[in-house]
C-alpha cells in the first residue's frame, strides 16, 4: 500500500453535546477516488468538512484527534484555513454557482487569491478550467450569461471549474450528483474519473452503485464509526463486516 | 332556537391537544349550528366593508388631492407649477396687490426635498449597510440581542424629537464647527436636517437590508468559504452582490420615508424656497411649504391653499412611485431565493 | 509543496488586513449610530433635568381688613397686593423702571395663585401672611446658573439690581425649590414657569381613544376577512396592494385628507380630538391588519379544523376558536399602532390642532392640541425655559412609549409561551 496522502488518526467530532464522530482512523490515497458511504447522519459528511475545516463555521463544533495531508497538520495552530482551503477544494451537495457570470464564476478564486498575473493569464486559466470540467464547449460562447441559466448537470460541473481553477491538491465533493437527473450524473460521473490523475478526490455518496462506479476505495460508515474501508471492489462484492453487509445489500439505511 | 351559549375555545383546546373532551361540548358545538345563514353572511359582509376601507383611504386621498389640484391649475398653469424656478406664494394674498398670481414653481422646493433626502441617504446608507452587514455576519449572538433592540429604539423615536434634537443641538453645532472653519452656514442649514434625518432612516436600512442579507442562502457562503476566501471577501464579493437587488429595494423604501419627512425639516430646515445644490444653506422642502401653506388663517379656494394639495399629490406620487418600485424590487429578490 | 501556514502565499497577510479592517468598519458603524442616540437622549436629558424643580418666593401678602374686602374676592386686585408686597419687602426701590423689574421676579401668573390659596383656605384672610409663589422663569434660570452673568447688563435678561435682590431673598431664606408638578397639572401657557402638558396630554389621550375604537375593529374585520374568508380574486390582491402602499404614505398627505374630508367635506369641528383620531386611525390601519394577520397566521389551523369538524359554520369556527386565540397578538400590533400614532405630529398640523390651548379640553369636540405637537410649539419659542419645557415634555412622551413598547413586549413573551 502506498503512504497515504491524508491520514485521519483517532478523529472525534462533537457539534455541542452530540458526538458525530468515534475515533476515526482513516488513510486517503494520492490520485484516487475514495468514496465515503453509509446511511445519512452517519457522520461521512461530517468527515468530508473535517479535512478542509467548513466546520470552523459552525460555532459548535469541536475537533478532536490528528488530521494531516501531505505530512502537514491540517488543525495545527499555525495553519490558515484559507491557505488551507485554496488547496483543498470543494464541490457541493446542490449546484450553488454564484450569481455572477460564467467566467466570473470560475475567476472567482483566481481573483480573490490573485492567482492571474494579467487578463490574459486570467481567460487563459478560465478556459483550462472549463475545458477540464468538460464545460468549455457547451459555454465558450456565453461565458458572459449568468451561471444559473446553466442545466443543473452544467452547472455542478461549473462549480467543478471554479475549484479546479485554483488547482487544489485535493477535491472534496458532497453528494454531488443527489441533485442531478441520471444523464447529467453519467456526465459528472466521467469528469471525476477523469479528474482523479490530478487530484486526490474524496467522495461522499448515498448511492452505492455510484461508489462502486467511480471511486478505487470506500469506506463504510455507520452511526459515527467507521465500519469498513477498502478497495471498493473488496467492500462491494467480499464485505468483512456483517454490517456492511447488510446495508450494502438494501437491509439497514 | 335560540342558540346555546358558544363554549370558549379552551375547552376545544384540551381536544386539540388529544385529550378527551366531554361528550356535552361537542353536542353544544352541533346545536349551535342551527343558526340563521343570513346571520354568517351578514358577518363575513361586514368583515369585508373593514377590508374595503383600505380602498376607500386611498381612494379618499386621491380624490381629495386630485380634486384640489385641479382646481389650482385652473388658476395656475400646470407647466408653471412642475417646471417653474420661482416659488413665492406670500404674494398671492390679496388679489389687489402687484403680481397677485405668486409664483407656484416647485422645482426649488423638489430641490430642497431631494438635496435634504440625499445628505440624509448619504449618512444613512453606509452606516446603516455596514451594521447591518456586522450584525447579521459578525456579531455573536449575544451582541445582536442587545445592538439590534437599542438601534431600533432609533426607529421608534418620534420624528418631532429628532426636529428638536436637529434645531437645538445639531445645527447650532454645525454652524459653530462651520464659523471656526471661516464657513458662513445658515442657522438652518440643509446639512444638519439631512444628518439627523439619516439618522432617522438609518435603522430602517439596517432592519430590512439585514433581513435581506440574511437571506442570501448559505450555499452561496459555503461556495467561497470552500474556495479559500476570506469572510470580507466573501461578503464583499458574494453575500452583498448577490443581496443587492433587496438592498436596493430597502434604500428605496428609507428613501421614500425621507421624503416624505415633515417634522425633522419643518424644525431644522427652514421656509427660504432657494434654488441650490450647497448643503450650507438654507433649503425649503414640500412638506415644509405644504404645512406653511395650511396652517394659519385660511380661505380654501385661493391659489395659495390650493397649491398645497397639488404639493401634496407630487408627494404622493413620488413617493408612491418608490414604494411601488422597492415593493416590486424586494418581492422579486424573495421569490428569487425562496 | 503542501503548506498551509500564513506563507504559504495567496497575498494571505494583506488579506487578513483587510479583513480586520472590514471588521473595524462595522464595528465603528455601529459605535456611531448608537453614540447618535445616546447623544440625542443625553442632550434631551439634560435639557430636562431644570424642569423637575421650579422655584417659588416667599411673599409676606397683607391680607388684613383693611386691605382687602374677604367677601369680595372676585374684586380684589390681587396683582396691587402682590405689588405692594414687593414693595414692601424692598422698601429702597423708588424708581419705576425698578419696580417693574422687582415684579418681574415673581411669576406674573403669582397673584392668581394668591387668588387660588385664598379660595382653598379662607382662613388666612385677616392678616398679613407669607405664601410661596411662583418665581418667573428668569429667575430660576439665574439659580440653576444658567444665566451667564459674566455678560453686559444690556445682554442678559436678568440685571445686576435683580441678582442683588435674589442673593438677598436668598440669604433670609425666602427662596426655594420645589418638585414641579405644575409641569403635569397645568396647560398651556405663555409663561414658561407655569406652562404644562395636561391640555396636551389630554388632547393625545383623546384622540387615541377616537383612533383605537376606529382603527382596531375595522383594522380587525379587515384582517378577518382577507386571512380567512377572503375570495382569491382581483378585489381581493387590490386591497393588499392598497395596504401594502398606505402604509409608506407620508403622513402629511393623511393630514391633507383629513383637512379636505373631514373638515372641508364633512364640516367636522376644526381642532378637535374626534378628527386628529380619525386621521390617525386612517394612519395605523395598515399596521393593525398586518400584525393582525400574523397573528391569525400563527393560531394553529387545528383549532379551526377541529371546530369545523364538530359541525362549526366557519362564522362561528373563527369568532370563537381562531379569534381569542389571536387575540393577544392583534393587540400588541394595536400598541405598536398607537405608539405610532402617539408620536406623530404633522398630520394633526394640517387639521388646526395646533392652536394654543391652555384650558384641558372636556370632550372629543373641543379644540386641543396633543403632545407632539405641544413639543413643536415650545420647541418654536425663543424662551431658553421653554427649550427646557420642551425636552421634559419629549421625555413624558418617551416614558408613554416606552411603556406601551414594554407592554408588547411583555405580551410577545407570554404569547411565545402559549403555542
Amino acid at each position: 500500500m502506498t503512504k497515504p496522502f491524508i491520514a485521519a488518526r483517532a478523529v472525534n467530532v462533537f457539534y455541542g453535546a452530540n458526538q458525530a464522530l468515534f475515533d476515526i482512523d482513516l488513510d486517503i490515497e494520492a490520485n484516487k477516488v475514495t468514496a465515503l458511504i453509509g446511511p445519512s447522519g452517519c457522520g461521512k459528511s461530517t468527515l468530508l468538512r473535517s479535512i478542509n475545516r467548513m466546520n470552523d463555521l459552525i460555532a459548535a463544533c469541536r475537533f478532536d484527534g490528528s488530521l494531516q495531508i501531505g505530512g502537514q497538520d491540517v488543525y495545527a495552530p499555525a495553519v490558515d484555513v484559507v491557505a488551507l482551503r485554496a488547496q483543498v477544494g470543494m464541490v457541493f451537495q446542490k449546484p450553488n454557482p454564484f450569481p455572477k457570470s460564467i467566467y466570473e464564476n470560475v475567476a472567482y478564486g483566481l481573483k480573490i487569491h490573485r492567482l492571474a498575473t494579467s487578463k490574459r493569464e486570467m481567460q487563459d486559466r478560465v478556459e483550462w478550467s472549463l475545458k477540464s470540467a468538460g464545460l468549455w464547449d457547451e459555454v465558450a460562447d456565453r461565458l458572459d450569461e449568468p451561471g444559473n441559466s446553466l442545466s443543473g448537470g452544467q452547472q455542478q460541473r461549473l462549480c467543478i471549474a471554479r475549484t479546479i481553477a485554483v488547482q487544489p491538491k485535493v477535491i472534496l465533493m458532497d453528494e454531488p450528483c443527489s441533485a442531478l437527473d441520471p444523464i447529467a450524473t453519467a456526465v459528472v460521473e466521467e469528469l471525476i474519473d477523469s479528474l482523479r490523475k490530478d487530484y486526490t478526490i474524496v467522495i461522499v455518496t448515498h448511492s452505492m452503485q455510484q461508489a462502486a462506479r467511480i471511486s478505487q476505495r470506500t469506506a463504510f460508515f455507520h452511526m459515527g464509526k467507521l465500519i469498513e474501508v477498502g478497495h471498493t471492489k473488496d467492500v462491494f462484492t467480499n464485505p468483512q463486516n456483517e454490517q456492511t453487509q447488510n446495508y450494502i445489500t438494501g437491509r439497514i439505511g | 332556537m335560540k342558540h346555546i351559549a358558544p363554549i370558549r375555545f379552551g375547552r376545544v383546546g384540551v381536544f386539540v391537544n388529544g385529550k378527551i373532551t366531554p361528550m356535552a361540548d361537542q353536542m353544544l358545538i352541533l346545536t349551535q349550528t342551527i343558526r340563521p345563514k343570513w346571520l354568517d353572511r351578514l358577518v363575513i359582509a361586514l368583515l369585508a366593508a373593514a377590508a374595503c376601507v383600505a380602498i376607500l383611504v386611498t381612494a379618499g386621498i386621491v380624490l381629495s388631492l386630485v380634486f384640489e389640484t385641479l382646481q389650482f391649475f385652473n388658476k395656475v398653469p400646470v407647466m408653471d407649477f412642475l417646471f417653474g424656478l420661482d416659488w413665492s406664494p406670500q404674494t398671492a394674498i390679496r388679489a389687489d396687490q402687484v403680481g397677485a398670481g405668486g409664483s407656484f414653481g416647485a422645482i426649488p422646493l423638489i430641490n430642497g426635498t431631494f438635496l435634504i433626502s440625499a445628505i440624509a441617504m448619504a449618512v444613512a446608507t453606509p452606516l446603516g449597510l455596514t451594521s447591518a452587514v456586522y450584525l447579521s455576519e459578525y456579531a455573536t449572538k449575544r451582541t445582536r440581542d442587545w445592538i439590534k433592540p437599542t438601534l431600533e429604539i432609533l426607529a421608534g423615536i418620534p420624528t418631532v424629537v429628532y426636529g428638536f434634537f436637529a434645531a437645538l443641538t445639531v445645527a447650532p453645532f454645525i454652524r459653530m464647527t462651520g464659523g471656526q472653519f471661516g464657513l458662513e452656514i445658515a442657522s438652518e442649514s440643509a446639512l444638519a436636517a439631512g444628518i439627523v434625518m439619516g439618522i432617522m432612516i438609518l435603522p430602517l436600512i439596517s432592519s430590512l437590508s439585514g433581513d435581506v442579507i440574511n437571506a442570501v442562502p448559505q450555499s452561496l457562503r459555503d461556495a467561497s468559504y470552500g474556495l479559500g476566501a476570506t469572510h470580507s471577501e466573501t461578503i464583499r464579493r458574494v453575500v452583498l452582490p448577490a443581496a443587492l437587488p433587496g438592498i436596493a429595494g430597502s434604500l428605496l423604501l428609507a428613501a421614500s420615508r425621507a421624503i416624505g419627512e415633515t417634522m425633522i425639516v419643518l424644525m431644522a430646515a427652514g421656509m427660504a424656497a432657494k434654488l441650490t445644490a450647497n448643503p450650507l444653506e438654507a433649503v425649503t422642502t414640500i412638506t415644509v411649504q405644504i404645512v406653511a401653506l395650511l396652517t394659519g388663517d385660511q380661505e380654501f379656494d385661493s391659489a395659495k391653499t390650493l397649491s398645497a394639495f397639488a404639493l401634496g399629490l407630487l408627494l404622493f406620487a413620488l413617493t408612491l412611485c418608490l414604494n411601488v418600485i422597492a415593493l416590486g424590487i424586494v418581492r422579486k429578490y424573495r421569490e428569487h431565493y425562496d | 509543496m503542501i503548506n498551509f501556514s500564513k506563507h504559504a502565499g495567496f497575498n494571505l497577510s494583506r488579506r487578513h488586513r483587510a479583513e480586520q479592517r472590514f471588521q473595524w468598519a462595522g464595528r465603528f458603524a455601529i459605535l456611531i449610530s448608537l453614540a447618535f442616540l445616546v447623544i440625542m437622549l443625553g442632550s434631551i436629558f439634560r435639557d430636562a433635568s431644570g424642569v423637575m424643580r421650579q422655584s417659588q418666593i416667599a411673599v409676606a401678602v397683607d391680607l388684613g381688613p383693611e386691605a382687602i374686602d374677604a367677601a369680595d374676592i372676585a374684586n380684589i386686585s390681587f396683582g396691587k397686593i402682590l405689588k405692594s408686597a414687593m414693595r414692601a419687602r424692598f422698601p429702597d426701590v423708588m424708581k419705576r423702571k425698578d419696580k417693574k423689574r422687582l415684579y418681574n421676579l415673581v411669576s406674573p401668573e403669582a397673584s392668581f395663585e394668591i387668588k387660588r390659596q385664598l379660595t382653598n383656605d379662607p382662613a388666612l384672610f385677616g392678616r398679613v401672611q407669607t405664601l410661596w409663589l411662583t418665581a418667573s422663569d428668569d429667575l430660576d434660570l439665574y439659580l440653576r446658573g444658567k444665566i451667564d452673568t459674566s455678560l453686559p447688563e444690556n445682554q442678559r435678561q436678568i440685571s445686576d439690581a435683580q441678582i442683588a435682590w435674589i442673593k438677598d431673598l436668598k440669604q433670609a431664606g425666602q427662596i426655594r425649590r420645589v418638585v414641579n408638578w405644575n409641569f403635569l397639572t397645568n396647560g398651556d401657557s405663555r409663561e414658561p414657569e407655569i406652562a404644562g402638558i395636561l391640555s396636551a396630554l389630554v388632547g393625545s389621550l383623546f384622540s387615541l381613544a377616537v383612533c383605537f375604537s376606529l382603527s382596531f375593529p375595522i383594522g380587525i374585520g379587515a384582517a378577518i376577512f382577507l386571512e380567512e374568508f377572503a375570495p382569491t380574486n382581483r378585489i381581493t390582491s387590490l386591497i393588499e396592494v392598497n395596504i401594502n402602499n398606505l402604509a409608506a404614505v407620508p403622513s402629511i398627505v393623511f393630514g391633507l385628507l383629513g383637512l379636505s374630508i373631514f373638515l372641508g367635506y364633512f364640516g367636522l369641528p376644526r381642532s378637535s380630538p374626534l378628527v386628529g383620531g380619525m386621521v390617525l386611525a386612517l394612519m395605523t390601519l395598515p399596521t393593525i391588519i398586518i400584525a393582525a394577520r400574523a397573528a391569525l397566521k400563527s393560531v394553529p389551523p387545528s383549532f379551526k379544523q377541529a371546530a369545523l369538524a364538530l359541525g362549526a359554520t366557519p362564522v362561528q369556527a373563527v369568532f370563537h376558536h381562531v379569534l381569542p386565540a389571536a387575540l393577544p397578538g392583534m393587540l400588541t400590533g394595536a400598541i405598536v399602532g398607537m405608539a405610532q400614532a402617539l408620536g406623530e405630529t404633522a398630520p394633526l398640523l394640517m387639521i388646526g390642532m395646533v392652536a394654543f390651548i391652555v384650558d384641558v379640553p372636556q370632550s372629543i369636540l373641543e379644540p386641543a392640541t396633543a403632545l407632539p405637537v405641544q413639543i413643536f410649539l415650545w420647541a418654536d419659542s425663543p424662551e431658553r425655559a421653554f427649550t427646557e419645557k420642551t425636552a421634559a415634555a419629549i421625555i413624558v412622551l418617551l416614558v408613554l412609549l416606552i411603556a406601551m413598547n414594554l407592554s408588547v413586549i411583555l405580551l410577545r413573551r407570554k404569547l411565545e409561551q402559549r403555542f
